[in-house]
């Protein structure tokens, strides 16, 4: 019965605690997003030295563990710039995703006939026209799932920004927790919140693929 | 006065040696068909004319420019070059006025309202007035393929290219995109079609061009090609086609299907 007594009495905490997770997943993953799609490009460049610099970035991203990546932002470059916790944790999120977004795009762009750029081309568009009209409107809809299950990843992980004082959903259950001397109920407890925002973005993700199905 | 010249055009795909020495002329409002089997360098002679492929060596002359790809905006070029593909390629997500007007208006800044009133006048002329709102994958590819000469017709190019336009088609949707064609060819459009419809070269063609081994081996009037061959290679590619297993000359009829809407 405790259990029961902790969920309801800690809701307004875990709303906050939901709003704020929320709040530095979507900045991070908007921000991912970009990271991502610039990479991509280059990625896919004819310039080996925009190859280079990509396939750099996502090797040392992919490499790495974000917890260290997300120190090193944090409390590393803390004595050159302090971004503070929330834009630490935001941009540590962001480039690490943006590594996995970046091959999720290029598979998207590559697996876009080699015609339809031709076809383009060969009616005078630029490659920068082709790609914005052309092959990126196609590719986004063949990579909403893999981008998805991205999403639900970073949702996750950003968890980790507890570790550098974020008041999100896992820093406000271990704070709880170490008050009540309820460890398990309350990690239960974030563990039924990140269940439920994972549930809730899955619905939006699969009623977007839906409507993108009967668009084409 | 040639439209578009073509001087000693060599292009390899690594070791391959795809286009040996080719040398061409295409006056204005000339109809001419290139034929050959399949890896010949056709299509890729095609290709080198709007630099989707960039040849190593030798001059592509549009108008009598020399075009050097490495310098000259090429899409300013591909804007008077249009181009049919093989499969297709229309823009799937866009439906057929989409299609059309998207180069137009995005490449040319043609107001919309007039790019659209272009390609309702275009889509009647390739007798798909009612398909304006469809999509792509809702079409047959006969109907595709005419909305592709539309879009291409939409830039209002000189010169209009067509790689093996119906090899991807069933046979009974041949016959409506040739009579397209052969209806442009008769307004007295430009055009280089690389083709196995032996039919549709004999009838429409000024000159007709075969190849071989990357080589222009033979061309001529059709009547010339096709009754007296000089060449042995020429001969037997001919009697391969026309009497083999494949659909022999008169294998379509210019069906009234692309008028009748």
């Amino acid at each position: 019965m405790d259990f029961l007594h902790y969920l309801v009495t800690s809701i307004p905490f875990f709303i906050r605690a939901a709003a704020v997770t929320v709040e530095l997943t979507a900045t991070a993953l908007a921000m991912g997003m970009v990271i991502g799609l610039v990479f991509a490009l280059m990625k896919i460049s004819g310039r080996r030295f925009w190859r280079c610099i990509a396939d750099t970035y996502i090797t040392v991203i992919r490499g790495t563990p974000l917890i260290v990546q997300l120190f090193a932002i944090y409390f590393g470059l803390a004595t050159i710039v302090d971004f503070g916790s929330f834009w630490s944790a935001a941009i540590a999120l962001a480039v690490h995703n943006g590594a996995y977004i970046a091959e999720i795009f290029r598979g998207g762009i590559q697996s876009i006939d080699r015609g339809q750029m031709e076809a383009a081309r060969s009616l005078g568009m630029s490659y920068g026209l082709a790609m914005r009209r052309i092959i990126l409107p196609q590719a986004f809809k063949r990579v909403v799932p893999p981008l998805g299950n991205q999403f639900i990843i970073g949702l996750k992980d950003s968890s980790l920004a507890a570790f550098v004082t974020m008041k999100e959903l896992f820093g406000v259950s271990m704070q709880l927790a170490s008050t009540h001397f309820a460890e398990l109920q309350f990690y239960t407890i974030a563990g039924l919140y990140y269940l439920a925002l994972v549930v809730l973005f899955t619905f939006l993700v699969n009623r977007l693929e839906r409507r993108l199905k009967i668009e084409s | 006065m040639s439209l578009v010249k073509v001087r000693n055009l060599n292009k390899w795909f690594g070791r391959l040696h795809a286009l040996k020495d080719v040398n061409l002329e295409v006056r204005e409002g000339e109809v001419a068909v290139v034929i050959g089997a399949s890896g010949s360098g056709k299509s890729t002679l095609l290709r080198c004319l709007n630099f989707l492929e960039v040849p190593e060596q030798g001059q592509v002359i549009f108008d009598g420019k020399v075009i050097d790809p490495r310098r000259d905006d090429l899409n300013l070029l591909r804007r008077e070059v249009g181009m049919v593909f093989q499969h297709f390629n229309l823009f799937p997500h866009m439906n057929v006025l989409e299609n059309i007007i998207e180069a137009p208006v995005m490449v040319k800044k043609v107001p919309r309202e007039k790019a659209i009133e272009e390609a309702l006048a275009l889509l009647h002329k390739v007798g798909l007035a009612d398909k304006v709102d469809a999509y792509p994958c809702q079409l047959s590819g006969g109907q595709q393929q005419r909305v592709a000469i539309a879009r291409a017709l939409a830039m209002h190019p000189r010169l209009m290219l067509f790689d093996e336009p119906t090899s991807a088609l069933d046979p009974e949707l041949v016959g409506e995109v040739l009579a397209v064609m052969k209806q442009l060819a008769g307004e007295g459009m430009t055009m280089i079609v690389v083709t196995h419809e032996m039919g549709f070269a004999r009838e429409v063609a000024d000159r007709v061009i075969f190849m071989d081994e990357g080589r222009i081996v033979e061309e001529g009037e059709p009547a010339q090609v096709f009754s007296r061959p000089q060449k042995s290679r020429t001969r037997d590619f001919l009697s391969r086609v026309l009497w083999g297993s494949g659909p022999a000359q008169d294998c379509w009829t210019p069906a009234a299907t692309a008028t009748s809407a």
